[in-house]
């Protein structure tokens, strides 16, 4: 006999809907095609049922909060009466009497959940003064501000940091009409155990929390007729302007960008993917050496300035397991900066970066010329090119493609999947593998090296050795890890590591995008690697070019770094 | 100084577990009259929760001060008996005397802290003070600078 499964049925506004093990009345909301409103829910993190905007009334006029209330069977619930709506607009009414209205200056303007729910709801206006006190925005971090005056409290940073990311450098502190989001002592967030990745500010519903805005200082050296600019950017910034620019998600536009950089007056421009090649021979030859001396076993990859600072601030113990190589943006700033020496004219070197925490590592001291400048000026992430973009009145989605500047023009397509998770590992690979055919290239594609997982395991034959690896993306699944490897149970060779969940690709310099939607832009790097002629770094002739070249008796200054020297 | 072995066999009663957090800050407090700031860096590493965290739990609570207090803590109760009894005049008199305000709450000497408590519980003696364990019933302003220098004088007496 066929075993019949009872179906458990609820009621969501008199629909019938089938219970499938859902979490939360919320999810299951939203599956029958219900936008309940919502600040602090967030799927990717634990509930907190603190803003109590997606309340719901059952049939005895009980009100519950649909993130935090499993369904049950039978149960009827309605999400859209009278005394809700009046609710809801309260709750809006009350936080924005306590929040800074000056929404016209925002730089979160048009993009705050706040503002959205405000207008969704009518709120004609607010009853109740503003009474906070106005503390002092934190903008001592080169990557992130901190505005108190538009915080809402919700905690998605909080928890963010936390649970994402395991970084903890916010929480909530003080309580009542006192509490604030606020690092232990109130230490500015610079001292603080921040890592710059910026997940927070994707999180913030509000201005609260804002990447720093350098667009000003870069349009003045655009300006100077006595100054080159030159600027790169970074693989994982073609796919991720999408429909900010007129654009599909993930849809590849460096062509586009490349006009539109052009336009806004850069001088010259690159393509950081040229670095990422530099990157992969260098760290492959690394990786291949570790591997003939067994020393400092497993190497972790350094590309990324966020796992960098974690590493520095949280696990000094592995700094020497981490490869010496600089990242593809440094790499190709120094080659840059080296080829304009000669010059002799003032030459400013711009990074546009899907990155916040990219902002600090430009300013470090280990990435300086003799002179003391730093090798990458200044760093722009994706969100203040649109900015750029919008500000010149440029038509996106209208502009020709352009390539980009020689002699620096060619690219594998190994450096342009740097910036999804498990791309730097697979650059690696085509460039160690020794069978050198189109179908080992599928054997590495689909060696377990791509997906979207929090940490994957992929094996590999070296000469006839096993090469185990892991993939790992956000820094919680990166503590494990490494709680792991101090306990000694680590069992890789090479690990790659990306501070943000799913890497570049969804870095908190991009323009946030919802869940569903996030494999879009790894799958637009995948196509677009594709298409390039060239698939391993070591087919770029470029590659021997440089090394025969600009590169001969600079390749250890201008390619590597020791960061755990960084205290001297 | 804050003697970090100390901390450890507190952390250690606890069984070293993060949830029992509060229950550790309030055994270093009793320790320590306050929760010093070396502390939060050490008890981050040993119970493996954020530095912010432990912090976000010592300022919910009234009862946890990240400030050195005074050898004399002294609570004027201000509940409601306490305040219909005049208990802020007490309060005014003992801050002036002190040099103290409610953001200043002990002097720089670390002798004297001056707080208020919402009840004391001993409504019937209003209104109440109390300087570390002791109780002092129906108290004015100047009884209560009385007992200042009463305190003050204990303090050189055993010269």
């Amino acid at each position: 006999m066929i075993p019949v499964e009872k179906k458990e049925i609820m009621y969501i506004d008199n629909i019938p809907v089938e219970i499938h093990g859902e979490r939360n009345l919320l999810e299951l909301i939203r599956k029958v095609g219900i936008i309940l409103p919502t600040f602090c829910y967030h799927s990717e993190l634990s509930i907190y049922g603190a803003c109590r905007m997606c309340v719901v009334e059952d049939e005895k006029g009980r009100l519950e909060a649909a993130c935090s209330t499993p369904p049950r069977a039978g149960m009827s619930i309605r999400t859209n009466t009278e005394r809700l709506r009046h609710y809801r607009k309260v709750i809006l009414e009350l936080l924005l009497a306590h929040h800074c209205r000056d929404c016209t200056t925002c730089a979160s303007n048009e993009k705050c959940k706040l503002q959205d729910l405000a207008r969704t709801f009518h709120i004609a206006g607010v009853r109740f003064p503003n009474t906070a006190a106005k503390p002092k925005v934190d903008d001592s971090s080169l990557c992130i501000v901190m505005d108190h005056n538009k915080c809402i409290l919700c905690g998605d940073c909080v928890r963010t940091c936390n649970e994402v990311q395991n970084v903890g450098a916010i929480d909530f502190a003080h309580r009542g009409s006192k509490m604030t989001i606020s690092t232990a002592f109130n230490v500015p967030l610079a001292e603080s155990p921040c890592v710059g990745c910026g997940q927070c500010v994707a999180a913030c519903p509000t201005g609260a929390l804002m990447v720093r805005n350098d667009v000003s200082k870069v349009s003045r050296a655009i300006a100077n007729p006595d100054v080159t600019v030159s600027v790169q950017v970074a693989p994982a910034v073609r796919v991720g302007l999408g429909r900010s620019v007129g654009l599909k998600t993930g849809e590849e536009a460096m062509g586009k960008i490349v006009a539109a950089l052009r336009r806004l007056g850069f001088d010259e421009v690159y393509d950081t993917s040229t670095g990422a090649d530099l990157t992969v021979m260098e760290e492959a030859d690394e990786f291949v050496q570790r591997l003939e001396s067994g020393e400092n076993l497993p190497m972790f990859t350094s590309c990324c300035p966020g796992w960098i600072q974690f590493a520095e601030k949280k696990y000094p113990e592995i700094l020497p397991y981490i490869s010496t190589c600089r990242s593809p943006m440094q790499m190709l700033a120094g080659v840059v900066k080296e080829q304009k020496k000669k010059t002799g004219k003032r030459h400013v070197h711009v990074g546009v970066m899907p990155c916040t925490a990219k902002k600090f590592e430009a300013a470090r001291k280990e990435f300086r010329d003799e002179f003391g400048n730093p090798m990458t000026d200044y760093v722009l992430t994706t969100e203040e090119l649109i900015r750029m973009i919008d500000e010149a009145g440029m038509v996106f989605s209208e502009l020709e493609p352009e390539a980009v500047d020689s002699p620096l023009h060619e690219k594998s397509g190994a450096g342009v999947i740097f910036g999804v998770t498990g791309g730097v590992t697979e650059a690696v690979l085509r460039r160690i593998s020794e069978d050198k055919t189109s179908s080992s290239l599928q054997r590495i594609a689909f060696s377990g090296v791509r997906g979207f997982e929090g940490l994957r395991e992929a094996t590999i034959m070296y000469k006839g050795r096993e090469i185990r690896i892991a993939v790992v993306s956000g820094l919680a699944n990166v503590s494990r890890l490494l709680e792991e490897w101090k306990a000694g149970f680590c069992k890789y060779d090479f690990v790659e590591v990306m501070a943000c969940p799913g890497g570049c690709v969804l870095g908190g310099g991009q323009p946030f995008i919802h869940n569903e939607e996030k494999e879009l832009r790894g799958k637009g790097l995948y196509k677009a690697d594709k298409v390039c002629s060239i698939r391993r770094s070591e087919d770029n002739p470029l590659m021997q070019e440089l090394y025969n070249g600009i590169l001969k008796d600079k390749r250890h200054e201008l390619l590597h770094v020791h960061y755990g020297e960084k205290a001297e | 100084m804050v003697d970090m072995e100390r901390v450890e066999s507190i952390v250690e009663e606890y069984g070293g577990e993060s949830r029992q957090v509060i229950a550790i800050l309030q055994a270093i407090q009793e320790e320590y009259h306050y929760l010093p700031r070396e502390i939060f860096t050490y008890l981050s590493k040993r119970l493996g929760i954020s530095e912010a965290q432990i912090y976000s739990v010592a300022t919910f609570y009234e009862n946890f001060s990240l400030e050195p207090k005074g050898k004399y803590v002294i609570k004027v109760c201000d509940g409601t008996a306490c305040h219909v009894r005049k208990s802020i005049p007490i309060l005014q008199r003992l801050r002036e005397q002190l040099g103290l305000s409610e953001q200043k709450i002990t002097t720089d000497d670390l002798l004297f802290t001056v707080e208020t408590v919402s009840c004391l519980g001993a409504c019937g003696l209003a209104p109440v003070i109390m300087v570390n364990d002791v109780v002092h019933p129906a108290m004015t302003p100047d009884g209560a600078v009385e007992l200042l220098e009463e305190l003050r004088a204990g303090e050189v007496a055993p010269l």
